[in-house]
C-alpha cells in the first residue's frame, strides 16, 4: 500500500520533470523514422533494436544512479516516516524503472500501431524486441540503483562509474571479445566465448536479437557449439535465464545495500 | 417403310459405335478377387494401346516390365509395392503412360540404382499422378527423350545419405518436362546429370538429405516457380551454361554449408525474379561468368550473396537486399569486373538530397566483419555490436581490406520490385 | 520510554557511540548535550532507524526496534537540516505524509496557521526559506500528535519570534504528557525546555540525570556555567 503510495508520487514528480516525456518522445521519433524509411519490416525492427541496446543501458545506468542522488531528501523524509525500507526501495525502484519502461514501450510501441506494421510484421518479432527493452530497463535502472548506493556520498564517483560501465560494457567488452577470439582463434573457444557473451547483459540481449533475426546466419557458423546452442531451445532458455539473473542480482544486492545503510 | 429406315439407321449407327470402341482400346482390370490378380499378367495380356487398370489394393509385385505401349492406370489406392525386392516397374516401351497408382518400397542397395519407377531407353512416356512412397530412387529417367512427368507426389523416409536415392533422377535425357511434382526426404529430390533442353516447373521439393534440386552438365534447361525448402545443402547447380533460373523460391536452408542455391562453373545464365529466404547463404557463386542476376530478392538470409573471386562478368541488378545478416561477402580484395547497380541494400545509410530514388554515395556491400568472420568464425557471435558498427563504418569511410571496386554505385532508396 | 543498552556505532574505524547506555523517561524532557561530533545526531538517528548501530539493542516501550517501523507512528521527528522533495508543495508535502500515516488530520491546518504559513500552502519547497523548511519541519514531527518528539537543533534557523513561537508549542506539548527529546547548542533553551540532561563527549555519556542536581553538582547557577565547567573537566 505504502509502495503504491510513493510509486504514485513519484510518477507525478517524474512527469512534472518533463524529461520521462521527452526520453518516450526519442523513442517515438526514432521508430517512427525507421518505420518510415525501414518500410515496415524486419529492416526497421533492426534499426529500433540496436538503438535500444545503446540507449536504455546508459540512460538506465546514468538516470538510475543520478535519481537516487536527486530523491536523498525524499528518502530521508520518509525513512523518519512508519514505513519498511524495502518498501521504500522498491517505491523508489518502480517509481522510475517502471516509468522509464513504459516511456519506452508506448515510444516505440505507438508509431508500429498507427503505421499498422503491427499488423504487417512479425507479431513474435515486435513482442520480444518490446519484452527485451522492458527487461533491459529494469536491469539497467536496478544497476544505477547499485551504483548509486555504492557511492552515495559521493555523486560525481557514481556517475563516473556508472558511464565508464556503459562504455565497458557497450564497447570495450566486445573488443576484449574479438582480440580473444583472434589470439586464441586455434582452440576450441566457442564455450568460453558464449560464457563471456553471457556475463555481459548488453552481449546477452543482443545475442537474443540474434537468435531472433540472425539465425540464418548462426546456422551456418562450422561448429558444433554454437549450432547445438543456437540450434535448440537451450540458446533461447540460458539466455533468458541469464536476463533473469542480471535483472535480480543487482536488485538483490542494491535492496540489502539499501537496508543496511545509515543515512 | 418409314420405320424400317430408322431401325436401318439406328442399327448400322449402333453396329459403329461398338465397332469404334473396340479399335480405339481394350481395357484389362487387374483386381485382387478377380481374374487377372497380378499387374505383370495384365501387361503380359494386353496389346500395345491397351489400358492396364489396376483395382484398389496392394499388389506385391516387384521388376514388373512395360514392354509395350500400354497405359497402366490406377484406381484409388491401388498400391504396387516392391517388398525392397528389386525395381518395382521399369518402363522399356515408347509413350508408355502411368497414371495415378501407387508405387512402394523399392529394394534399396549400392550396385544398382533401384527405383519405383524407372524408364530405361524409353521415350515420350507420361507419369503423372503417382504416388511414391519409400523407394530408394523415386523415379528413374534414363535415356529418355520428350518425357513428361507431372503432378507426383514422391516421399521417403530414409536418413542417412547412404541408404537414400533421389525423388527424380534424371541421366542423358532430352527436351523432358517436369510439372507440379513434389518430393521429400530423398537424398537430393531432384538429379539431373548430362540432361539436356529441359522444362521444370511449378515443382516442390523439401526437407531432402543432401540437395532440393542437384543439375550437372545440363544445359539449356528452365526451372521455373519451383520452391526449394529446408534441404541439407539447399541446391546446387554446377558445370553448366545456359540455364534459366526464373521466379523460384529458395528458403530455409540452414547448415554451415547448406545455400539457398550453390552456383559453381554456371555460365551465360538468367537468375531472374527469385526469392532467396532464410538461407545460410542465399547465393553462393563460384567460378562462374556472365551470369545474369535481376530482379531478385534476399531476404534474411545469414549471407545475401557469397561471390568467390574467381566470379567475373556478373550483373547484379535491380535485386532487393532486405534484413541479410551480411549482404556480399567474398574472398579476396580483387573484384573482378562483377557489377552491382541498382540494387535496393537495406544497409545502405546514404541519402537522397536530390530525391531522385537513386543514393547519392555509393554503398558498399561487403563489410569488414564479414572479412573477419571469414578468417575467424567464432567471432561471428559480435554481430550487431556497437563495436563492429564502429568498425565497418571506418572500413566503409577508407576501404583497406574489402574489395574496393564492389560497390553500387546506383543504390536505390526504395525496394525495387 | 526509550532505553538504549550498550549502543556502539563505528563509522569506519571511528567509533562515534562507544557502548551507550541510556534511559529517557516517558512523559518528561530531555536535552542531550555536548560538543560537536559527540554523537548526539548519531543517538537520534540510531533511535529513528535512520543508522544502524555495529551493536547494541534500542528498546521503545520494551520492544526492540531492529527491523520494526511501526514504532515510527509514536515518533514525530524533525531534523537538524531539513531537506524535502524540491517540487512538492507544503501542501502536496503534508498531504503525502498523511496518506503514507494513513491519517486525515487537520492539525496541520493549525500549526500552518500558528506558524504564518497557512498563505505559503502551494509554494513549492525549493522557494521557501531556510527559517520555513524549519517550521514546515516541525510541523510534520507535530501533526500527528505522536507520544514522542524528537527535535535535532530546532531553533538553529529560526528568528526570536518563532523561536518563542516554537518553544510556547513544545511546552504544550510536555503539559500534554508527551516525551520530549531535544538536542541543541543553546543552553538555554536546554534549561528553558526540559527536565532531565544527557551530556555526552565522544560518544560517551558524562552525565545522565535532572537538570537541577547537575548544577546543584557543578555551584553554577545556569545550564551554560554547569556544562562549560564539565566540559573544562573532560578536556583535562
Amino acid at each position: 500500500m505504502k509502495t503504491l503510495t510513493i510509486l504514485r508520487y513519484q510518477w507525478k514528480d517524474l512527469l512534472r520533470g518533463k524529461w520521462i516525456v521527452g526520453y518516450g518522445l526519442i523513442y517515438l521519433l526514432i521508430a517512427d523514422a525507421m518505420i518510415r524509411f525501414g518500410n515496415a519490416g524486419p529492416k526497421a525492427m533492426l534499426s529500433i533494436s540496436n538503438i535500444m541496446l545503446l540507449l536504455i543501458p546508459l540512460v538506465g545506468m546514468i538516470y538510475g544512479a543520478l535519481y537516487l542522488y536527486q530523491s536523498r531528501e525524499f528518502t530521508e523524509l520518509l525513512l523518519a516516516q512508519p514505513i519498511d525500507r524495502a518498501s521504500l526501495f522498491w517505491g523508489l525502484f518502480g517509481g522510475l524503472a517502471i516509468p522509464l519502461a513504459l516511456a519506452f514501450t508506448i515510444g516505440t510501441a505507438l508509431p508500429m500501431i498507427y503505421t499498422g506494421m503491427i499488423l504487417t510484421a512479425n507479431l513474435q518479432s515486435i513482442l520480444l524486441i518490446l519484452m527485451l527493452g522492458i527487461a533491459l530497463t529494469l536491469l539497467f535502472t536496478g544497476l544505477g540503483f547499485w551504483f548509486g548506493l555504492k557511492f552515495f556520498e559521493d555523486r560525481v564517483k557514481g556517475l563516473g562509474f556508472a558511464l565508464v560501465s556503459w562504455l565497458f560494457l557497450a564497447v570495450l567488452y566486445d573488443g576484449l571479445v574479438l582480440l580473444a577470439v583472434f589470439t586464441f582463434g586455434d582452440y576450441p573457444i566457442e564455450k568460453p566465448m558464449l560464457a563471456m557473451a553471457l556475463a555481459n547483459p548488453i552481449d546477452l540481449a543482443r545475442i537474443t536479437v540474434l537468435l531472433e533475426f540472425d539465425i540464418s546466419a548462426l546456422m551456418g557458423y562450422t561448429g558444433a557449439v554454437f549450432s547445438r546452442f543456437f540450434g535448440s531451445m537451450m540458446g533461447v532458455s540460458v539466455a533468458l535465464s541469464c536476463l533473469m539473473l542480471w535483472l535480480g542480482i543487482p536488485l538483490w544486492r542494491s535492496q540489502r545495500q539499501f537496508e543496511k545503510k545509515d543515512f | 417403310m418409314r420405320l424400317k429406315i430408322i431401325t436401318t439407321i439406328l442399327f448400322v449407327g449402333l453396329m459403329l459405335f461398338l465397332q469404334t470402341q473396340k479399335t480405339v482400346a481394350t481395357q484389362i482390370t487387374v483386381s485382387q478377387d478377380g481374374e487377372i490378380t497380378s499387374v505383370q499378367d495384365g501387361i503380359n495380356q494386353a496389346q500395345p494401346g491397351d489400358t492396364v487398370f489396376v483395382k484398389e489394393g496392394r499388389y506385391v509385385e516387384y521388376d514388373i516390365r512395360i514392354n509395350k505401349r500400354i497405359t497402366l492406370l490406377g484406381a484409388n489406392n491401388a498400391v504396387i509395392d516392391g517388398d525392397n525386392q528389386g525395381f518395382v516397374v521399369v518402363v522399356e516401351a515408347d509413350s508408355t503412360v502411368i497414371k495415378n497408382i501407387e508405387v512402394h518400397n523399392s529394394k534399396a542397395g549400392f550396385m544398382d540404382d533401384y527405383a519405383g519407377i524407372v524408364v530405361e531407353g524409353a521415350h515420350n512416356v507420361r507419369i503423372e499422378g503417382t504416388k511414391l512412397v519409400d523407394n530408394f530412387f523415386g523415379i528413374y529417367l534414363a535415356k529418355s527423350k520428350g518425357t513428361v512427368l507431372k503432378n507426383n507426389h514422391i516421399t521417403a523416409s530414409r536418413k542417412r545419405e547412404t541408404n537414400s536415392g533421389n525423388g527424380i533422377h534424371l541421366w542423358y535425357t532430352k527436351d523432358v518436362e517436369i510439372l507440379d511434382n513434389y518430393v521429400a526426404g530423398h537424398r537430393d529430390g531432384l538429379y539431373f546429370e548430362f540432361v539436356e533442353g529441359a522444362f521444370i516447373a511449378g515443382n516442390e521439393s523439401e526437407n531432402n538429405i543432401r540437395y532440393g534440386i542437384h543439375f550437372m552438365y545440363s544445359d539449356h534447361c528452365r526451372y521455373e516457380r519451383n520452391t526449394f525448402r529446408d534441404n541439407g545443402g539447399g541446391v546446387a547447380v554446377m558445370y553448366t551454361s545456359n540455364v534459366e533460373i526464373v521466379d523460384n523460391h529458395f528458403a530455409d536452408n540452414w547448415g554451415s554449408s547448406a545455400y539457398g542455391m550453390l552456383l559453381k562453373e554456371i555460365n551465360r545464365s538468367q537468375i531472374t525474379g527469385n526469392t532467396f529466404t532464410n538461407n545460410s547463404v542465399g547465393l553462393y557463386m563460384e567460378a562462374s561468368s556472365r551470369n545474369n542476376v535481376q530482379g531478385n530478392e534476399f531476404i534474411q538470409n545469414g549471407w545475401a550473396v557469397q561471390l568467390m573471386a574467381n566470379s567475373t562478368d556478373n550483373k547484379f541488378n535491380k535485386n532487393n537486399f532486405v534484413a541479410n545478416s551480411f549482404e556480399v561477402s567474398t574472398n579476396s580484395r580483387m573484384n573482378y569486373s562483377n557489377n552491382f547497380d541498382k540494387n535496393y541494400w537495406s544497409q545502405y545509410e546514404g541519402y537522397d538530397l536530390n530525391r531522385d530514388g537513386v543514393g547519392d554515395v555509393p554503398h558498399r556491400p561487403v563489410r569488414l566483419f564479414s572479412i573477419l568472420v571469414e578468417k575467424q568464425p567464432q567471432s561471428l557471435l559480435l554481430l550487431r555490436s556497437l563495436l563492429v558498427d564502429l568498425l565497418d563504418a571506418a572500413e566503409k569511410f577508407m576501404p583497406v581490406l574489402t574489395p574496393e571496386t564492389l560497390l553500387d554505385s546506383k543504390p536505390q532508396m526504395e525496394p525495387v520490385l | 520510554m526509550i532505553s538504549i543498552k550498550k549502543l556502539r556505532k563505528d563509522f569506519g574505524p571511528r567509533t562515534v557511540l562507544n557502548e551507550l547506555d541510556l534511559k529517557i523517561p516517558a512523559g518528561q524532557a530531555t536535552g542531550i548535550v555536548g560538543p560537536n561530533g559527540s554523537g548526539k545526531t548519531t543517538t537520534i538517528k540510531s533511535l529513528l532507524g535512520l543508522v544502524k548501530p555495529t551493536s547494541g539493542d534500542i528498546l521503545v516501550d520494551g520492544k526492540l526496534i531492529e527491523g520494526e517501523w511501526q514504532y515510527r507512528n509514536k515518533i514525530g521527528y524533525m531534523p537538524q537540516i531539513a531537506r524535502y522533495p524540491e517540487n512538492m508543495t507544503i501542501g502536496e508535502l503534508f498531504q503525502f505524509i498523511k496518506n503514507m500515516r494513513d491519517s486525515d488530520t487537520n492539525r496541520d491546518r493549525e500549526l500552518l496557521e500558528y506558524f504564518e504559513l497557512d498563505n505559503e500552502i502551494d509554494k513549492r519547497m525549493r522557494a521557501l526559506s531556510g527559517g520555513m523548511r524549519q517550521k514546515v519541519g516541525a510541523i510534520l514531527a507535530m501533526m500527528f500528535d505522536p507520544e514522542i518528539l524528537i527535535f535535532d537543533e530546532p531553533t538553529a534557523g529560526l528568528d526570536p519570534k518563532s523561536s518563542v513561537q516554537f518553544k510556547r508549542l513544545v511546552h504544550e506539548e510536555k503539559k500534554k504528557g508527551k516525551t520530549v527529546l531535544l538536542t541543541s547548542h543553546i543552553m538555554s533553551e536546554i534549561e528553558e525546555l526540559t527536565d532531565h540532561l544527557v551530556f555526552m563527549v565522544e560518544g560517551n555519556i558524562r552525565y545522565d540525570g535532572p537538570m537541577h542536581e547537575l548544577m546543584e553538582r557543578q555551584q553554577e547557577q545556569r545550564l551554560e556555567g554547569a556544562v562549560a565547567k564539565m566540559m573544562e573537566e573532560t578536556a583535562a
